[in-house]
């Protein structure tokens, strides 16, 4: 709990929901009659809502992504270190919507909301999401909004592939799209590691068919074995090497199977924390969306063609011990972009931490970030 | 504006897709799309200088010519490829002058004289490794690994079927000299060739 909030915070926060009527058909074939976008925003629309920049959220991310719900909380939004005023989304420049995606857990309708049809949770009848179907109902709130063209689409991760997404769907409505420790589409193995997430999940009695709701019961096991797989590959070798090195819990060997090494009990408490907030079907529906992106699928696996649709500017950042989306990956992204002739930047920032290294403010990093948000914000006057 | 650049500037065409190799903090390249009406990249290695070129909105990709090569860039895809001061400091000058020409109908390169009469006059008095100003470095730790003269840069072109469509020899501080023009490989300091390939007009 902060005792007095710091001067670069942007404060307390309360999330607005907003309630959508009219269905949105989705790429499964589906569509969703009515639903709700749980938003948080930060900083003032300008008179010609030019300042306006979408924050994307990534699997477990949520629309809190700065300031503070109350006095009491005990941490910021996610992407608090890069988000308020002086960072390098600057609040006092920029207006920043930061929404919960459809299919979420936090406030937006997902597989635990109520299903008009039934009265019940939808469960397993919640339509698979894709990255396309998201960025059309951010579209879709966008005008809302009164946000014609946002001067920014900017996301890390699975929030890097809806930056690159909106450049795609809606090329004339965004100015920039900045896609962080990203990829273009996964790799098998990240596939196979979103598998085993899905695995333990379904294969927790506690499961039942992804109807828990009903039964009174949370598939807590599967759920945390998901994240705990997840978190390590949100971490490098290096880091965790740090952080917990060989270290025990008690000073010798138990010959038993607890956990006795610091990174087991670490790994079984973030994995318990999370399924104690997280819903088990909303972690299936984001892994899938992961899955399912590939803007290059439909131009014959050609990502410079498919790319040819964009006409924003890109930044692209990676990060060096990120193996969960390597830079390699990133550079794929950025040679379609050159290729395609599209105009952007690109850099790989040295930091340790692996994948989770987008969340934390090194100095290059928010240096980059500043410089490039600090651009944008002249071009449109903010 | 500094004089190479001013001599670099004539021949880009407005609307001319460019890429500059080594593009320090994007001075030339923001001139060349705000003046010129330009398009294109630059390629940069230093940290600070990648973050000058972003808060300018010159495009900028970190990549490293030694290691990394311009294997991502697609053959004739830029009218003009440049690289201003940094072809000594590439491991391979040959195999990067191919490939300038691979991307590009034209480059232009611009390189510091190791044959200029200071550099000669240093080393033939004190019999060390000559520093300049516009070579700072000492023999140990200096970027430049690659330094040559006019007459062996010329020659390189040659063997390579390359064509130095122009040629400005400039001073240290980039100013045209009477004396330069006279007697280039002894007294101009830093040249600035305009190339392309014999084939090409």
């Amino acid at each position: 709990m902060p005792d007095s909030l710091p001067a670069d915070s942007v404060g307390i926060v309360t999330p607005q929901s907003y309630h959508f009527d009219t269905p949105i058909e989705l790429a499964c074939g589906q569509a969703l009659g009515s639903y709700d976008l749980v938003v948080e925003t930060y900083g003032k629309l300008n008179a010609d809502a030019s300042n306006a920049v979408l924050i994307c959220h990534a699997l477990s991310g949520h629309h809190h992504a700065a300031g503070y719900h109350s006095m009491d909380d005990r941490k910021p939004g996610w992407w608090d270190s890069c988000i308020g005023p002086g960072k390098p989304i600057d609040t006092n420049r920029f207006f920043v919507v930061s929404l919960n995606n459809l299919g979420g857990c936090h406030g937006s309708t997902g597989p635990n909301s109520e299903n008009p049809a039934t009265g019940k949770p939808y469960g397993p009848e919640f339509p698979v999401i894709t990255v396309s179907d998201w960025v059309k109902s951010q579209a879709l709130l966008a005008d809302r909004l009164g946000i014609q063209c946002w001067a920014a689409v900017v996301g890390g991760s699975l929030g890097g592939m809806q930056a690159l997404q909106w450049s795609l769907d809606y090329p004339d409505r965004l100015r920039h799209s900045v896609v962080i420790a990203s990829t273009p589409r996964l790799t098998a193995q990240n596939i196979a590691f979103n598998e085993v997430a899905r695995q333990a999940i379904t294969s927790d009695r506690e499961f039942h068919g992804g109807r828990y709701y009903d039964f009174d019961t949370v598939p807590r096991r599967g759920l945390m074995l998901a994240r705990m797989v997840g978190h390590i590959t949100y971490l490098s070798d290096a880091s965790m090497g740090e952080k917990f090195g060989r270290e025990l819990r008690e000073e010798a060997y138990k010959f038993g199977y607890d956990a006795e090494f610091q990174v087991e009990s670490y790994l079984r408490y973030q994995g318990e924390r999370f399924s104690e907030t997280f819903d088990a079907n909303t972690y299936l529906l984001m892994t899938r969306a992961l899955d399912y992106f590939d803007p290059a699928y439909d131009h014959g696996g050609d990502l410079s063609r498919a790319i040819t649709a964009a006409e924003c500017e890109f930044l692209v950042l990676s990060f060096s011990t990120d193996w969960r989306f390597t830079p390699q990956r990133s550079e794929e992204m950025v040679n379609a972009m050159i290729s395609a002739r599209k105009k952007v930047s690109y850099a790989e920032i040295d930091a340790p931490w692996g994948h989770d290294a987008f969340l934390i403010p090194t100095p290059r990093y928010t240096d980059i970030f500043t410089a490039y948000m600090d651009r944008v914000a002249r071009e449109v006057g903010a | 504006m500094r004089p190479d650049l001013e001599i670099i500037q004539q021949w880009v065409k407005p609307g001319h897709h460019v890429l500059d190799l080594g593009c320090g903090d994007g001075t030339l390249l923001d001139f060349l799309q705000r003046e010129r009406g330009a398009t294109g990249f630059g390629l940069e290695i230093n940290p600070d200088h990648i973050t000058t070129c972003m808060s300018k909105g010159v495009a900028v990709i970190e990549q490293n010519l030694d290691t990394q090569g311009l294997d991502n860039f697609d053959d004739g895809m830029f009218d003009v490829v440049l690289m201003t001061q940094a072809l000594q400091a590439v491991r391979r000058p040959d195999k990067v002058l191919d490939e300038m020409l691979r991307l590009g109908r034209e480059g232009i390169v611009t390189f510091p004289n190791f044959a200029h009469w200071r550099l000669r006059w240093g080393l033939a008095l004190s019999g060390r490794m000559p520093e300049s100003e516009a070579l700072p470095y000492k023999w140990y730790n200096t970027p430049n690994i690659r330094l040559c003269t006019f007459k062996d840069f010329e020659a390189l072109c040659r063997q390579k079927g390359i064509r130095i469509k122009s040629r400005r020899v400039v001073d240290g501080q980039h100013q045209n000299s009477w004396s330069a023009r006279l007697w280039p490989n002894l007294l101009g300091e830093i040249a600035i060739y305009r190339i392309t390939r014999e084939n090409e007009q």
